[in-house]
């Protein structure tokens, strides 16, 4: 049970902040007390602007010195905004970490296959990191990653060091480009054909734009992959991340509570709906 | 039967001497009143705040007291308030973010106000804080004010008398008597010749609190009197809803044309999640003040009837009048079983009164049973 | 020399095509190879092949005086290129430019189109392939039209 307090920001400092595209950046926070903070891939924690505003923002890491907690966070707003434009060393509100994570053990023994699109890749940063640390215990691994343009892949130098790993296969597309990108180009789900895995034993872990993941399930699905261990990250309206004020219902589920990790078989038919 | 069960008679004389009672007891006492043409909960003192000779009567979109041809201070349904305003209030702040050097530290809001009794709780509205309780107290995350107001909360329940137009608690199994969840329950017993109520006791508290109001043991009549009270107002409801898997027979009905039926009606004003008594909805708001220059969150009632509610990247998830309806009505009576356990609808019928086309929830469910898997038109939108 | 009729057998895109139509394709194919950066074929010209990639990645592009190439899709082995041969007046609709040292195996669209005009049953087998592609690749173009990783917040000020 969370206290009296569970509405109430502890106040932290950024240690770094790195640009990751024009209009992204990545933000590492103090551990509070001084401790690494503890999450599972895949939660998230409540951001505060100081006066500004609170929004929810996937963990996108641990710092490798240090233990901080890594956020990436995209410019669409007033909050993300002023958050996107905090220095080193300025102070921020965080509550957290809340959620679900990526089924990491239970994809053990098996292969798997991580579809990032955008700003997705964020939540599945660390969810590959741990994958790799833990990598005897995983069949094949791939990530699949679909961008807008070149110029807004995150993370390029990490995706560089996975690139030259032989136990892992990184691909990466873009949607849009010009002949001086020498990558791949087209959509992220035409990435799910070539990768190499056994659907039979594949779990699948989805991050993106709704719309993305909806073809990317079907993709994966015709490759033969099972519905129950197909799980996306989906997004809603957030205020509290407790699960009281109503606004991230998705059906039945509390986006904040029972996600935001959701398997598929679970939300099949109400991604399928409109407006739900 | 043991000395806490049973059934003691107040006289409407001594009615005044609970609350003195409660006042004694360190408690505001909240009851029903007349307000503005309307039954409203507001503080009470005298029993001669109380609505003595009042009745309400409900349709859809349609509510007007009138005048009893007795003095009954309960003889009245519900009205457009609900408790929630008092353990989950409509504004609230939540902290203060004050500036700190180069960082800035946040003081959580410290209420310390008299807790309140509840005088004239219905059945109904019972079950709508027991349901409330789960949302904001029964879960991994523990909404600490709202626990702290609950537990101090002092409960007086008064079972119906009379069943209003729109009422369908009966159907749902949340009334019109009082079961559970109160520190005493009362019934108005009124006829020609005698105006008194049979009460129970429900807590300790209740007991504690009664031993200062004079009152003695309810009579075999007495009691069966009071039961009847409840017996013919659980035959006269206004309205039924018939529960049989209505979750399961609602959600399979996602794309029915009822839905676009009724939202050529609904005016998406959110008077019914406003009045409704489980609706927990809430949203926050940034505020700072330019005096001190601190910063502060205000927390208030949001309804899934806006289109900001379901805002996400520069639009909203459900635009339609049609999704917002389904939403509500969706969460309410089905998705609702499968969050928490039990509707979240108590039969109360205020969605129904104060809607202002007078939509009808119960009619709503029926149409949609009545014609089970029909879609809406437009083919089946594949390529 | 390599049996061309093994090679396109093989191909991911012929897979399971029965042997006797493998043998008829067999007779309009040749072996192609493509130094990085050599054009397939560019926009405007007659679309006389059809290509079955190998190895390698082919690029699919089209020009714009100013903003230079738009890239559009990039293939790879198993993979193949070429719509317009199919499809009256036979010009390519964009360039198709080899990225890395490309091999493919080139079906010639004169006779591939009289192999189809007089075998139904074989016309009916390619279009049974080619048609998922087609699809496959306007629901990409659908998606990439659509933006989905677009920044909403640059476009109309989000209040989030």
């Amino acid at each position: 049970m969370i206290p009296a307090e569970a509405m109430v920001p502890t106040v932290t400092r950024v240690t770094s902040a790195r640009r990751e595209t024009a209009d992204t950046w990545t933000l590492e926070l103090e551990p509070p007390g001084g401790r690494k903070a503890a999450y599972r891939p895949g939660q998230f924690n409540m951001l505060y602007a100081f006066g500004v505003g609170e929004v929810p923002i996937s963990i996108s890491g641990t710092a490798r010195r240090g233990g901080g907690l890594l956020h990436t966070v995209r410019a669409a707003g007033p909050v993300s905004g002023a958050i996107t434009g905090l220095k080193r060393g300025a102070a921020l509100g965080v509550r957290g970490p809340y959620g679900t994570g990526w089924p990491l053990d239970e994809a053990a023994g098996g292969d798997v296959v991580l579809v990032a699109g955008g700003l997705g890749l964020a939540p599945l940063r660390p969810a590959l990191r741990a994958l790799l640390a833990g990598r005897e215990r995983y069949g094949r691994v791939a990530l699949l990653y679909g961008a807008r343009r070149p110029e807004e892949i995150l993370f390029r130098r990490e995706l560089e060091d996975w690139r030259r790993r032989l136990d892992v296969e990184v691909e990466v597309t873009v949607d849009h480009a010009g002949a001086d990108w020498h990558g791949e180009v087209g959509v992220v789900t035409a990435l799910v054909r070539r990768a190499g895995f056994d659907a039979a034993r594949t779990t699948a872990m989805i991050c993106g734009p709704e719309v993305m993941m909806r073809f990317t399930v079907a993709a994966l699905r015709q490759a033969g992959v099972d519905d129950a261990r197909m799980h996306l990250s989906m997004e809603r309206n957030m205020k509290c991340a407790l699960g009281h004020c109503g606004h991230c219902q998705f059906g039945a589920d509390f986006v904040c509570k029972e996600g935001p990790v959701l398997r598929y078989d679970r939300i099949r038919e109400r991604l399928a709906a409109r407006e739900i | 039967m043991t000395e806490g069960t049973r059934d003691r008679l107040v006289e409407r004389g001594d009615l005044q001497a609970l609350l003195d009672a409660l006042r004694a007891g360190g408690y505001r006492v909240v009851g029903p009143t007349v307000r503005d043409g309307a039954i409203a909960y507001d503080f009470v003192e005298r029993v001669e705040d109380l609505p003595a000779g009042w009745t309400d009567r409900q349709e859809p979109g349609r509510y007007r007291l009138e005048r009893r041809d007795d003095g009954a201070l309960f003889g009245y349904a519900v009205g457009p308030h609900a408790w929630k305003k008092l353990l989950h209030p409509p504004v609230q702040r939540l902290w203060k973010a004050v500036r700190d050097g180069d960082s800035f530290r946040v003081e959580a809001e410290v209420e310390d106000d008299a807790p309140v009794a509840f005088l004239g709780v219905r059945a109904c509205e019972l079950h709508a804080i027991g349901i409330q309780d789960r949302v904001l107290m029964g879960d991994r995350y523990v909404d600490s004010g709202y626990r702290a107001r609950r537990e101090a909360a002092f409960i007086v329940a008064i079972e119906c008398g009379e069943a209003g137009g729109t009422c369908f608690c009966a159907s749902m199994g949340t009334g019109p008597g009082a079961e559970s969840g109160f520190d005493l329950a009362l019934t108005e017993l009124v006829a020609p010749g005698r105006h008194a109520f049979v009460v129970r006791v429900g807590s300790e508290r209740g007991a504690h609190i009664l031993e200062a109001v004079p009152h003695r043991e309810a009579s075999a009549d007495e009691r069966a009197a009071a039961q009847a009270v409840v017996a013919r107002t659980a035959s006269r409801m206004g309205r039924e809803l018939d529960t049989r898997g209505l979750p399961e027979l609602l959600l399979r009905n996602l794309d029915h044309p009822r839905w676009d039926e009724v939202a050529g009606r609904c005016l998406t004003c959110a008077n019914c999640t406003m009045v409704c008594p489980t609706c927990f909805c809430t949203s926050v708001a940034d505020g700072n003040d330019i005096a001190d220059g601190s910063a502060s969150r205000v927390r208030r009632w949001d309804s899934c009837f806006t289109m900001e509610f379901s805002h996400l990247h520069g639009g909203a998830v459900r635009t339609s009048a049609k999704a917002r309806y389904r939403q509500w009505m969706t969460h309410k009576l089905a998705t609702w079983v499968q969050q928490f356990g039990t509707s979240g609808c108590v039969g109360c019928g205020r969605c129904i009164t104060w809607c202002p086309v007078g939509i009808d929830i119960t009619e709503e469910a029926r149409a949609i049973r009545a014609t089970d898997g029909a879609k809406a038109g437009g083919g089946d939108g594949k390529s | 020399m390599e049996n061309l009729e093994q090679v396109v057998k093989e191909h991911a895109f012929f897979r399971g095509l029965d042997p006797r139509f493998v043998a008829l394709l067999g007779d309009c194919a040749a072996d192609v190879r493509f130094d990085a950066g050599a054009f397939l074929f560019r926009e405007g010209d007659p679309a006389n092949h059809f290509y079955l990639v190998r190895e390698g990645r082919v690029a699919l592009e089209m020009a714009s005086p100013h903003a230079g190439p738009h890239r559009i899709q990039t293939l790879g082995a198993g993979e193949i290129v070429g719509l317009s041969w199919f499809v009256a007046p036979y010009r390519w609709a964009y360039d198709a430019r080899a990225l890395e040292p490309t091999r493919a195996v080139a079906l010639d669209a004169l006779c591939l189109r009289g192999k189809l005009d007089e075998d139904p049953a074989l016309g009916y087998a390619v279009l049974q392939r080619f048609v998922p592609v087609l699809i496959e690749r306007l629901q990409a173009t659908r998606l990439q039209m659509i933006d989905v990783y677009a920044n909403p917040g640059a476009k109309k000020g989000a209040r989030r």
